[in-house]
């Protein structure tokens, strides 16, 4: 154990997920230490204890959004997690990210998160940039706003994890991929809004929202997609009256 | 009809604009009219022959119908497994008999 962790002479009592959609608990002590993250307990287990457990990082401080899991029942980045700070009578419950299909452990595969992504057509469409002058976007511009409030997104799939419309209907797109679109739809470079708002206003779209704001509660990014979902509603329904959305 | 689903959104929100203030008038109605003991007398000669009470609550039952079967097909896709075209049309069916039903019972007492 390196000098520089502080060892404070108590255990922690972790219960991590084992298997895939069908599995259990498994039981682990380890040793607390001072400002220890939970994404650091799970690496102890992983590196001390069981090299079978899976599980998934990179960064390890917060800007790839890859350690997301269920901490005592609530979608969290593990490596901005204290342990100190989620412990409830000296245990933490680890799970998968809730709404993804389990890997194994604590890996959940997000191919469907991402294609979500693609179904709401959640990607920059250019417009013929050879004939136009680079565009100048006003940072003061009501649509710039609005998309730079959205646009720091990492794709941990905390929002879709944590979000109870994704639970009940499968087909849902989910908070990230329609707030992607809102950061599109406002992006005045952006070669294809009416495109956009088509892809998101269906009923398993930005319709389907009931704005429980479990998304935002919980975006590790403190983005509010509840807001960005909300503002989908309304554009495509003033489109739609207006008759550009066909 | 293209974009369906976003009309019946639409239609959601604006017949529960329209539900939110008829419900408001319907409870104090309830609770007026049960003052003094309830009589199917003292309903009739409220509602017979008034265009007002007929009106209000005509389109209380149109409200009702739309709002019913758009939110009933919302919370059927949300729990169980049914999608599509039979959903559609048995929501469809769904609004027009609280239609029907809504109907008959405001034209008995007008």
């Amino acid at each position: 154990m390196s000098a520089a962790l502080e060892e404070t002479g108590q255990q922690i009592t972790l219960e991590i997920w084992r298997g895939q959609e069908e599995g259990y608990y498994e039981t682990y002590s380890v040793p607390a230490q001072a400002s220890q993250t939970i994404l650091d307990v799970v690496t102890y287990v992983q590196r001390r204890i069981d090299p079978t457990l899976s599980y998934r990082f990179a960064c390890r401080i917060g800007m790839c959004g890859s350690c997301a899991m269920m901490v005592n029942g609530q979608p969290r980045w593990t490596c901005r997690t204290h342990a100190s700070k989620v412990l409830k009578d000296g245990k933490i419950r680890l799970s998968p990210l809730r709404n993804l299909p389990v890997i194994k452990d604590l890996a959940t595969d997000m191919t469907e998160f991402f294609e979500k992504w693609q179904t709401a057509k959640g990607r920059f469409v250019p417009t013929d940039g050879k004939s136009q002058e680079f565009a100048s976007v006003e940072p003061t511009s009501t649509g710039r706003k609005e998309a730079d409030a959205g646009i720091e997104c990492l794709g941990c799939g905390v929002c879709y994890s944590a979000c109870d419309v994704v639970a009940w209907n499968k087909d849902y797109l989910g908070p990230a991929a329609l707030n992607r679109a809102w950061t599109l739809v406002n992006d005045e470079r952006d070669g294809d809004k009416m495109g956009h708002l088509a892809a998101v206003a269906v009923d398993a779209g930005c319709h389907a929202c009931h704005s429980h704001q479990q998304c935002t509660t919980y975006c590790p990014n403190n983005l509010n997609p509840t807001r960005a979902i909300a503002g989908l509603k309304r554009m495509s329904v003033a489109a739609a009256l207006k008759g550009d959305l066909k | 009809m293209s974009r369906a689903d976003l009309w019946l959104y639409v239609a959601q929100r604006v017949s529960a604009m329209i539900l939110a203030p008829l419900v408001i008038v319907h409870l104090l109605t309830i609770i007026y009219a049960i003052q003094g003991g309830l009589t199917a007398a003292e309903i009739l000669q409220r509602t017979q022959g008034s265009l007002l009470w007929g009106s209000l609550y005509g389109l209380f039952v149109v409200a009702v119908a739309v709002h019913g079967s758009i939110g009933l097909r919302a919370i059927i896709k949300e729990m169980s497994i049914w999608r599509g075209r039979s959903l559609d049309l048995a929501m469809g069916l769904f609004g027009l008999s609280l239609l029907y039903l809504g109907m008959r019972a405001v034209m008995a007492v007008v």
